[in-house]
């Protein structure tokens, strides 16, 4: 179908961007790649009134690395991660789990703060803040404040933010050289949404057992979500086969999948314990 | 609204509403029907055109988002002769219908201009965002490699 109607603006500056965004009285959207949202309008599942194009806004597009971590532009896009080959390095599971975000001419227009602000319960970036203890920096009319991805996705594509804020940034801790982790999902097509996926990460200590057990699911709820009695079940233990089998058993016991017309929630609670074990498998090779 | 851009070489504008997307602009404003409209929601990829050299879904960008950038559609991918992309799809029997077909040569066309070496592996990860219901997606990725040859890196033609 085609998009409602609605009005257009292109600012300048961010104030200038937020001033208008609370001038619409909460039907006001932003838009920057358009990659979630053109679907949305095409649909007419969202009819705003006034669309606030990020696109002259200067500065969102850098990807930074430093002692603290990487912090990500609200602008970076799917492709600009793709080709920063230091991310490899500085954060695996990021480059790892970008990969499978949607298709080619999407990643050269989807950008992070629209995947974040659409939330969407299947995305993987989402799924990266949440189990990564990612930080957001989000811009509006009270000013700037900084929000955890444990506190801001709230259910099916809502997150905590106001109409009037824009999310400026993603900053994600710094990622140890020796640390272990897995991504996971499975796709009926690549590209298309996830029916489940699991990321993963944990430390080694002395005695070679897990500690810090991060691990994140997408597809399986409302929005992503860490699990964490599957967390309880790895931290202090070496990561043998019965471990990973109890990991995997604790995390299909403490997860309540929907039904859908792709998959019933069973398929889905067992496929999330199969990419579990096996991500957990890869990350002790 | 007033929106101006570059369109296959030529400066362009058109007077649209901000809901138009780049592709019917570009059909109904502008005359050029060689993009073609299929799901009209991003899953197809018979749309893609070339904005600024990239591959993007005409469909899922608004007209008025293309202001000042260069856009280049199939029709600016060949003159009077078949491009090599072309004439592989032709020899390699890579179309029936030939809807999804601009599509199908805009993003080839994308990837090999940046990535002349891209294998096969890689070549069927980028057309997974093109969907094909006629030939099977076999004959499209031959002719994609065999128009290989024809891209090379700076300074190595």
């Amino acid at each position: 179908m085609k998009p409602p109607s609605f009005a257009y603006a292109s600012p300048s500056t961010l104030a200038e961007a937020v001033n208008l965004l609370a001038s619409g009285n909460g039907n006001a959207k932003v838009i920057s790649g358009g990659q979630s949202l053109m679907p949305m309008l095409a649909f007419r599942l969202a009819a705003p009134d006034l669309l606030v194009d990020l696109k002259h806004l200067k500065d969102l597009g850098t990807i930074t690395i430093g002692d603290d971590g990487v912090r990500l532009g609200a602008k970076v896009r799917w492709c600009d991660i793709e080709n920063d080959r230091r991310l490899v390095r500085s954060h695996p599971l990021l480059a790892e789990a970008i990969k499978h975000v949607a298709h080619y001419q999407v990643r050269n227009r989807g950008t992070i703060g629209g995947s974040l602000a659409h939330a969407d319960p299947s995305a993987e970036m989402p799924g990266v803040a949440l189990t990564c203890d990612g930080e957001m920096t989000i811009v509006g009319s009270g000013g700037t404040r900084v929000e955890k991805a444990s506190s801001f996705f709230t259910g099916p594509l809502q997150t905590s933010l106001e109409p009037d804020e824009i999310v400026t940034e993603l900053h994600l801790p710094a990622w140890p050289a020796t640390r272990r982790w897995a991504f996971r999902e499975f796709a009926r097509r690549k590209g298309d949404f996830a029916m489940a996926g699991v990321l993963l990460f944990y430390d080694l200590d002395h005695r070679n057992c897990a500690v810090d057990a991060h691990i994140g699911a997408i597809g399986i709820a409302d929005c992503p979500i860490r699990l964490s009695a599957a967390e309880a079940a790895l931290n202090g233990n070496a990561v043998t086969e019965d471990c990973i089998a109890a990991v995997a058993a604790a995390a299909k016991e403490s997860i309540d999948p929907p039904s859908d017309i792709h998959a019933p929630g069973a398929y889905r609670r067992a496929l999330l314990g199969t990419l579990l074990a096996r991500g957990l498998q890869h990350s002790i090779s | 609204m007033q929106v101006a851009f570059e369109l296959n070489g030529d400066p362009v504008n058109a007077d649209v509403e901000p809901r138009t997307t780049l592709a019917d602009c570009i059909r109904d404003r502008l005359g050029r029907t060689g993009t073609h409209v299929g799901c009209e929601h991003g899953v197809c990829g018979a749309c893609t055109v070339l904005v600024n050299g990239e591959a993007v879904r005409s469909c899922l960008m608004l007209a008025v988002q293309a202001q000042d950038e260069k856009v280049v559609t199939i029709e600016g991918l060949s003159g009077d002769q078949l491009s090599p992309l072309q004439a592989a799809f032709r020899k390699h029997h890579a179309l029936q219908c030939g809807f999804c077909t601009p599509g199908f040569i805009t993003t080839a066309h994308a990837l090999l201009t940046n990535e002349p070496d891209a294998d096969q592996e890689r070549i069927r990860e980028v057309l997974s965002g093109n969907l094909c219901r006629c030939t099977g997606y076999i004959p499209i990725v031959e002719a994609i490699l065999d128009a290989r040859s024809h891209y090379a890196r700076d300074g190595e033609k």
